[in-house]
Formats: structure tokens, C-alpha cells, sequence
């Protein structure tokens, strides 16, 4: 019988863990659905990037506000992790505060988590209310209607509450410690809890236990739990952020990438010797497809992006598009390709893996025209994110695909684009008159 | 017709059996656009009182392709690249020099990977150089204590995080150099990038340009300084929206420099 709590939580811990594990290897099979990309080039600059940018959170303090909160938060998330090997090992083995034997190393690592759970709920209100009161204008626009903003506001509770919970069993321990309560070790230092422990002052010893079980076991299922909610939410940036920033472009910001298979097609029309009227080779491959209208057609790593976006809008408060009230928005089209890409998700999951067309794509359906056109290339999303996404990218391959496989420019890039063809310039000027400015 | 200028075409230097110091890359924009022109013109103007050694490709020269690449048409770009790069190539092109940093963009960071590989300078880079080497000095009466705020061209900071080039040619002019409250990294774009000046906007409540100048205005400028010939058309325009034409100019650094020396 004595064993039937440790029995428990490990059973729960590998229900949870399992689950967690399951729907990783979901979101690592829908990433490898886009094309692949050499990223393998400049590691030690990689590392670098990763350690500075998501590691040193670098970029989230341009916003000094938020920045520093959101220090706070990640922070304590760290270091408060280390109670959760505590509490782990602590239920497996059915001990109570096995690192208790650790003594001054011990009370300082108590007292500073209680310190910063006491930060988080700080910051986790605040953050409240700049998403519900305060409504800062990034986190109301239309993008953010439903699922978007409940699932902001998800995060902050279970935050929270964990946090609470952890306040909540300490003072409940430390109180039981200073009954002598059997089984509760003297150890840990309680700078916040020993005062919620004055609201314990006069129970009895078989409730304390009863609150500190409680909040022990809630507290740490609620942890499996949120570890599981991971994959469903924008949170998924607390794991992602670190591969994001890993393979996040390295080149300058202006520099887009040339397209092989049009660079060989060129090749072979600008070839004298090549044959325009050959026929294609039995064994030649299928002709690639310009740019992208589906999530399939973008590389992993922009699928990677998409998952990683936890939605902050950085971008779209930088993009001058939508500063001046177009459709455009950056995160949106983050948002939408991370929809896409779990519908297809869902499809092959359906399918036993194989991909059934359910007639719908990313362009149009998901992605408009008109957001793509009203892009200028700015690159101020790109350089607004905390966690290197680039939706840039995107909305360029996505205007390739309309461009190249459509031909469904705007008519007035389509005069500009024949004019290049025509006469070497956006504007109908003739290419001899090249050199008239000189002499005007 | 103003001054006379001196300029020669690569096909020139080669008939004389001699190499330039540096091909001025003129653009599109820079050869054609009437407002744009007038940029070129004066940065020849500095090229000449330097006695910089320089070519343009004349007629030889074709556009760049940025303005599809922008657009998706990669294959446009794709073309015009490899044709403008059989050309440099074939003059042995090393460096080059432009006033418009779509072309300066394009050319140092997308025709490489197609086999074209050149020491590109944006034309507020290579002033600073011909300042620094002491083959240009400036009069520095013109625009002093005029107050100037520099619209950074998205192409040129964020882009290609050139930042310092101008600010520090215009400083040279003894002017009073006000920064707008979002600049550098976090300048608004003027709103003709990604094909944009090719196109109306989309439907929304402003145009970019008229909210970049209202930046740019709030500085309470005499001058809105600018690098390149597309914000230089924006942030007129701009100034248009906000009848400020009379009491404030939008002018290219290298007519800024041009006029000071």
C-alpha cells in the first residue's frame, strides 16, 4: 500500500512524458514536410546567434518593457525547473526534499525560487494587463480574435496558478516543519511562504499535510500538464526559440536567395549551343515549381519559423503596411502557415500518412493577394523578431508562385516587368538613351 | 543644361587600353527618373572635382532586376543578372560604386551566387572614402546650422546595416544632424520598396510615405537628407501631403556634398 503514490506518479509521469514525446515527433514530421535547406554552413556563428539571441534574450529587450518581464518570467521558468527535479526524484522515491541534505546550498535554493515565483506572478499580471486592460494595440488586432487571445491568456493562469501552487505547498511544509511534523525535513528557506503560513497558524498537523499534498500533486501535474499544452499553443516558442535562432538566416537581411532551378533554366536559354526545340529527356525530372502556393512548397526551416511564433506581433507593430492600415500583417502570416501546416498535419494523420488534397491551400485560402502585394520588403519584421523568424521570406515566395506559376501580378508590375524584358528599365525608355542625363 | 560634366563609358576606357578606378553603377532610376537625374549629376559633379578615375556602362547598362526579384519574378531578375554580369565580367569590372541601394543591395549580395563578384560601395560609403583620403574637402558654409534629419534607406541599414556612411558625410557639413525617434534599425520604410513604387498601395487609411514624412517632420527639419532615389520620390511626395514644400527639401547626400563643394 505504501507504494501506491510513487506508483502514481510515475505512471503519470510516463503518461506525461509519453504524450509530450508522441506530439513532438508530430511537430517534427510536420516541419520535414517542407523542402529541405543546407543550413548546415557557420556553425560556430550559429551557436553564437542561438546563445545571444534566445539564451541571452538579446532582442526582446529593444521593447525595454516587456523585455524585462519577460526576463522575469523565462528566468524563473529556468531556475524554478530545478525544484521540478526535486519533486520528480522526490515522488518516484517516495523521499521528501531529497536535495535537502545539500543544507546552505539548499536554503539559498529555495529561498531565491520563492523570490522568483513572486516575481512571475508579478510579472504574469502585469502581462495581463497589458493584453486585457491596457490593451496595447498588438495584441487586439483581427488576427487575434478567438483561439489566439484565449490562448495567450491560458498561459498567464496556468502560470500562475502554478506558481501559487509552489508558494502554497512550501508554506504549508514550512509550517509542518515548524510543528515537527514527522517525515517533514527541516530544510529550505521560506522569504515569501512563512507568510503565507500565518494563514495556516491554527491547523492541524493532518491538514497541513493534506494542503501540502495537494498543492504538491496539483503543482506537478499541472506542470505535465502545460508541458503538454505546448504543442496545442503559440508557447511552443520555450523549446523552438533555441533551433529558431540556431538556423536563422545569417546573410545580410537584403539578401533573398537565387532560385537554382531558375538559375539552370536561364542558364540553358542564354546557352548559344543549347537547342531551344529539344525534347526534354525521358529521365528528366518533373519541371520544379516557382515559389509557393501550399506549406509543402516552403523549406523546413520557414516551417519551423511558423511554429516557433508565439504570436508577440513585434512584427506587425513594425510593418509599415499595417502601420497604415493594410491587410498586411507579419504574424499573421506566421499564424497561417502554422494552421496550414497542422491541417496537412491532420490530413496525413487521417490518411495513415499519405496526403489527400482537401482542395484548399495556404495562397487564398489562408493567405490573401492582397496581404502579399502590400508588402514593401522592408525587412522590419524580420528585424523585429526576438526569435530570428523571417515571414518575409514567405510572403516572397509566395509572390514567386503567383508571379512565375500564375502570372498574376498586379497589372502595373506586369507593365514594369515587360518593360525590364523590353528595354532594360521598370519605365518604357529606351535603352540607347541611357546616358542622356549627362548632358541635360 | 547646367555644368558640363565629365563622363566616360567603359567602352572608352577600353578603346584607351585603360581601367577605371571604379564603375559608377547609374540605375534606372538614376538614367531615367527626371528627379533621380539630377542625383546622378551631382555625384559626378563630386567624381569630377575628385578627379575620380571613373566609367558608367552608358547604354550597355541594363537594369539590375531587384525590381522583379521584389515582385517574385525571379526569372526576370535572373536574366537581367547573368546579362549584366556578362558584361562587368567582360570589363573585368573589380568595384562599383551607385547611388540607389536596391542596385547596391542586388549587386553585392544576389550576383554573386550567378558568378558576378565585386566590391560594391553605396555612393555615401565611397563619399566618406574620398572625404577620409583628403581627395575631396568641403566648404561646410552652405548648410550650417541648418537643421537635417537622413531617412535611412531600408536597402542600405537594415538590409546591408550601412548606418554610419552618411550620417557621417553629413555631419561634414557642418549642418545640425537631427535623428527621427525611429531611425536606424528601427526606420520606417518610405514605402516604395518590394515593387511598391511600380504599384498603388493597397487599401488602408494612409499611405507609408506620408507617415515616414510626418516622422521625418517632427524632427522640424530644413532638409529631409536622403541615399537613395525612390525615398528621395516618397518622402517628396511626402512632403506634398503635408504642404511643407515651401518650408522644407528633401535632397539626396550627394547633392547635399555637391552643393558644399
Amino acid at each position: 500500500m505504501e507504494y501506491i503514490p510513487n506508483i502514481l506518479f510515475t505512471l503519470a509521469l510516463i503518461f506525461g512524458i509519453g504524450f509530450f514525446i508522441k506530439n513532438v515527433k508530430k511537430l517534427t514530421r510536420n516541419i520535414k514536410l517542407g523542402k529541405d535547406v543546407d543550413v548546415s554552413d557557420h556553425k560556430p556563428q550559429r551557436w553564437k546567434n542561438m546563445l545571444r539571441i534566445a539564451l541571452g534574450q538579446t532582442k526582446m529587450v529593444v521593447r525595454p518593457i516587456a523585455g524585462l518581464l519577460h526576463i522575469i518570467v523565462y528566468a524563473g521558468f529556468l531556475i524554478i525547473n530545478i525544484e521540478v527535479l526535486e519533486i520528480i526524484l522526490d515522488g518516484i522515491l517516495g523521499t521528501h526534499r531529497i536535495f535537502a541534505p545539500l543544507g546552505a546550498v539548499y536554503d539559498f535554493l529555495i529561498g531565491s525560487f520563492e523570490i522568483l515565483a513572486v516575481l512571475v506572478i508579478v510579472a504574469v499580471v502585469l502581462f495581463w494587463i497589458r493584453r486585457n486592460t491596457i490593451k496595447l494595440q498588438r495584441f487586439v488586432k483581427p488576427e487575434m480574435e478567438g483561439w489566439p487571445k484565449k490562448d495567450g491568456n491560458m498561459i498567464l493562469y496556468i502560470e500562475m496558478v502554478l506558481m501559487c501552487l509552489f508558494l502554497t505547498m512550501n508554506a504549508a511544509d514550512f509550517q509542518l516543519q515548524q510543528l515537527d511534523a514527522p517525515h517533514y525535513v527541516k530544510a529550505g528557506a521560506f522569504p515569501v511562504s512563512q507568510y503565507i503560513a500565518t494563514l495556516f497558524q491554527d491547523f492541524s498537523i493532518s491538514n497541513l499535510i493534506l494542503i501540502e499534498r495537494s498543492a504538491w500533486w496539483v503543482h506537478i501535474l499541472g506542470i505535465l500538464a502545460f508541458l503538454n499544452y505546448l504543442y496545442y499553443s503559440k508557447h511552443l516558442h520555450i523549446i523552438l526559440a533555441f533551433p529558431n535562432t540556431f538556423y536563422g538566416k545569417l546573410k545580410p537581411q537584403g539578401e533573398f536567395n537565387n532560385l537554382e532551378a531558375v538559375t539552370n533554366e536561364v542558364k540553358l536559354m542564354m546557352d548559344p549551343s543549347a537547342d531551344p526545340y529539344a525534347a526534354p529527356a525521358d529521365d528528366a525530372p518533373e519541371p520544379e515549381k516557382f515559389g509557393a502556393s501550399d506549406v509543402t512548397d516552403l523549406s523546413w526551416v520557414q516551417l519551423m519559423n511558423a511554429y516557433t511564433c508565439t504570436e508577440c506581433g513585434r512584427c506587425t507593430s513594425e510593418c509599415p503596411a499595417n502601420q497604415t492600415g493594410k491587410k498586411l500583417s507579419p504574424r499573421k502570416i506566421m499564424m497561417d502557415t502554422r494552421d496550414r501546416l497542422e491541417e496537412v498535419g491532420k490530413i496525413l494523420d487521417a490518411n495513415k500518412g499519405e496526403f489527400v488534397s482537401d482542395g484548399k491551400q495556404l495562397l487564398d485560402d489562408y493567405i490573401t493577394r492582397e496581404e502579399l502585394w502590400a508588402c514593401t520588403t522592408c525587412n522590419a519584421c524580420v528585424q523585429a523578431c526576438p526569435v530570428s523568424i523571417d515571414p518575409l521570406s514567405i510572403i516572397v515566395e509566395m509572390r514567386r508562385y503567383l508571379v512565375m506559376e500564375q502570372s498574376a501580378a498586379p497589372t502595373e508590375l506586369n507593365n514594369m516587368m515587360s518593360n525590364i524584358e523590353n528595354n532594360g528599365a521598370p519605365w518604357p525608355y529606351n535603352q540607347m538613351d541611357r546616358l542622356n542625363w549627362v548632358n541635360e | 543644361m547646367s555644368e558640363a560634366l565629365t563622363v566616360k563609358t567603359m567602352e572608352e576606357f577600353m578603346a584607351e587600353g585603360k581601367q577605371p578606378e571604379i564603375l559608377f553603377w547609374v540605375g534606372s532610376a538614376g538614367s531615367y527618373d527626371d528627379r533621380a537625374k539630377k542625383i546622378s549629376r551631382a555625384f559626378v559633379k563630386i567624381l569630377n572635382k575628385a578627379n575620380v578615375d571613373f566609367a558608367v556602362l552608358g547604354p550597355e547598362e541594363s537594369c539590375t532586376g531587384d525590381v522583379a526579384k521584389r515582385a517574385g519574378n525571379e526569372f526576370l531578375f535572373q536574366m537581367q543578372a547573368m546579362m549584366n554580369i556578362e558584361i562587368l565580367n567582360g570589363y573585368e569590372i573589380k568595384r562599383i560604386v551607385t547611388c540607389d541601394p536596391h542596385s547596391f543591395n542586388t549587386l553585392k549580395n544576389e550576383y554573386p551566387g550567378l558568378g558576378g563578384n565585386y566590391e560594391v560601395v553605396h555612393h555615401t560609403q565611397y563619399i566618406k572614402e574620398l572625404l577620409d583620403d583628403g581627395r575631396l574637402s568641403l566648404e561646410g558654409q552652405v548648410y550650417k546650422e541648418k537643421r537635417i534629419t537622413f531617412h535611412d534607406p531600408c536597402y542600405l541599414g537594415r538590409a546591408n546595416s550601412v548606418y554610419e556612411a552618411p550620417r557621417e558625410v553629413l555631419r561634414k557639413t557642418n549642418a545640425d544632424i537631427v535623428e527621427m525617434k525611429r531611425h536606424k534599425k528601427t526606420a520606417l520604410c518610405c514605402g516604395a520598396g518590394g515593387a511598391q513604387m511600380f504599384k498603388e498601395p493597397e487599401k488602408g487609411d494612409m499611405d507609408v510615405n506620408v507617415l515616414r514624412t510626418k516622422d521625418a517632420l517632427e524632427t522640424k527639419p530644413n532638409i529631409i537628407a536622403t541615399g537613395c532615389p525612390y525615398c528621395n520620390t516618397m518622402m517628396t511626395d511626402g512632403i506634398k501631403a503635408h504642404e511643407k514644400e515651401d518650408s522644407v527639401s528633401v535632397l539626396d547626400v550627394a547633392e547635399l556634398i555637391a552643393n558644399s563643394i
